[in-house]
């Protein structure tokens, strides 16, 4: 039997695997960024939560669009604009961080778009979660979200990363706006009525044990040193993920309170 | 072949709804394709699925109709500054759609002398016109004869065709 595994084993591609816990999620972008850009392997990263509560934005995201600027800067909450699209998350320890990026030949017959990267991604976690897919392309558990990911494709390699919620502080969806751009089944919905957490239904270790399981039947995974890729990331990739200054938090709240001072003024009630 | 079924299905998911969206096309001026996105006469085009007219000293680009139907609703556009230079293959820019960003790569070599800046406001003239008032950049080409390594609108036809069929 063991030699059976071993050999089906063979002929799939190589991925390799690594884990952190409680990185940053600032050098988590940093370092996914780079492996997109710069490698030409397949890689999944596994993160254990992170350290501290951080907003996190997609590529086009604005600030005073999806954020209470207001309590984000008294509190001062770091706010990050990653390289891929998609929403807005407040992520922290109680978050599990998922990425895949892959060459586009690591699948055979999949199609360099959203949709279908994601549906191929969703398969992983369909082999052992019990979960369905929206339209829009989150994790739900009937219409309450548990995860939410977006992606990056180039010419030959793609990119999906998931943030999970194990478990959330309440108290840090206050810093987050009902986005103007929200999916149908949200309803809008706050967000304590829309997600839903994964730790009433498995533990910690179960969740990523069975996560990297699942990629074992379609890569061949290779362990690779989470320390050895943390020193690796500070070379001369200058990765697009950054994190806004205190300044431009302040002038997008600036800004969008003269414009609503500039609506009142002339709204005729 | 269950990964087949699957993005097979969901392209056929996409060609059904982007056919309803298709009435404003002029058929006078294009040349319908087999795998249902336009592809239109008189411009080159890229494996990576962007177009380029060609006209004198100035290069327009965008992406193709296939690849905005497969992208989906584009919700914001990144481009580059006038004045920079692109090389051929290289990545000049990138759209946002359904939480994915998909680079958008340079067909060709050159210097950029437009931005379409009515893309920051309307990135939904990528869907609605790819490839009128969904242009994306014009250049200056370095090396005009970099067109004849581009895909003619036959050969574009065939290529979205195979890569559908895998």
């Amino acid at each position: 039997m063991g030699t059976f595994l071993e050999a089906r084993k063979v002929g799939l591609p190589l991925m390799n695997l690594v884990r952190f816990k409680g990185l940053p999620i600032l050098q988590q972008l940093h370092l996914e960024e780079e492996l997109f850009r710069t490698s030409k392997e397949n890689w999944c990263i596994v993160n254990d939560g992170t350290n501290d509560p951080t907003i996190v934005m997609g590529v086009s995201g604005k600030p005073a669009e999806l954020l209470e600027i207001k309590p984000v800067l008294h509190d001062e909450i770091p706010v990050v604009r990653r390289f891929t699209g998609g929403g807005t998350v407040i992520v922290d320890q109680g978050t599990i961080f998922v990425t895949f990026i892959c060459n586009q030949d690591a699948v055979p017959g999949l199609q360099p778009y959203p949709r279908p990267i994601m549906s191929w991604s969703s398969l992983i976690y369909d082999q052992w979660l019990r979960h369905q897919l929206t339209p829009v392309i989150d994790y739900v558990f009937g219409d309450r979200k548990f995860g939410g990911n977006a992606q990056s494709i180039t010419k030959r390699r793609w990119l999906h990363h998931t943030s999970f919620l194990w478990d959330y502080e309440v108290r840090n969806m206050s810093y987050l706006k009902l986005p103007k751009r929200a999916p149908e089944y949200r309803l809008a919905r706050q967000h304590s009525e829309f997600i839903w957490c994964l730790k009433d239904y498995l533990s910690r270790l179960t969740f990523i044990e069975r996560t990297v399981n699942a990629l074992g039947t379609h890569f061949s995974l290779k362990s690779v040193d989470s320390e050895a890729n943390r020193d690796s990331s500070a070379v001369k990739f200058v990765p697009s993920t950054r994190l806004l200054t205190r300044q431009e938090l302040e002038e997008a709240m600036s800004a969008a309170d003269s414009k609503n001072s500039l609506a009142e003024s002339i709204s005729p009630y | 072949m269950a990964l087949r079924m699957w993005a097979s299905s969901t392209a056929n998911a996409l060609k059904l709804s982007s056919a309803a969206s298709k009435t404003h096309f002029s058929p006078a001026l294009f040349s319908l394709s087999r795998c249902f996105s336009s592809v239109l006469e008189g411009l080159k085009y890229a494996s990576s699925h962007e177009w380029v007219k060609h006209e004198g000293a100035v290069a327009t680009v965008g992406i193709t109709d296939h690849a905005q139907d497969h992208l989906g609703e584009v919700v914001f556009v990144d481009l580059p500054e006038p004045g920079g230079q692109v090389s051929q293959g290289g990545g000049f820019g990138a759209v946002e759609s359904v939480k994915a960003t998909s680079d958008v790569l340079a067909p060709i070599s050159g210097e950029i002398i437009e931005v379409n800046t009515k893309l920051s406001e309307t990135p939904g003239l990528v869907n609605s016109s790819p490839y009128e008032d969904g242009w994306m950049i014009k250049i200056k080409p370095a090396d005009p004869s970099e067109l004849g390594k581009l895909l003619g609108p036959k050969e574009y036809t065939k290529f979205c065709e195979e890569e559908e069929s895998h």
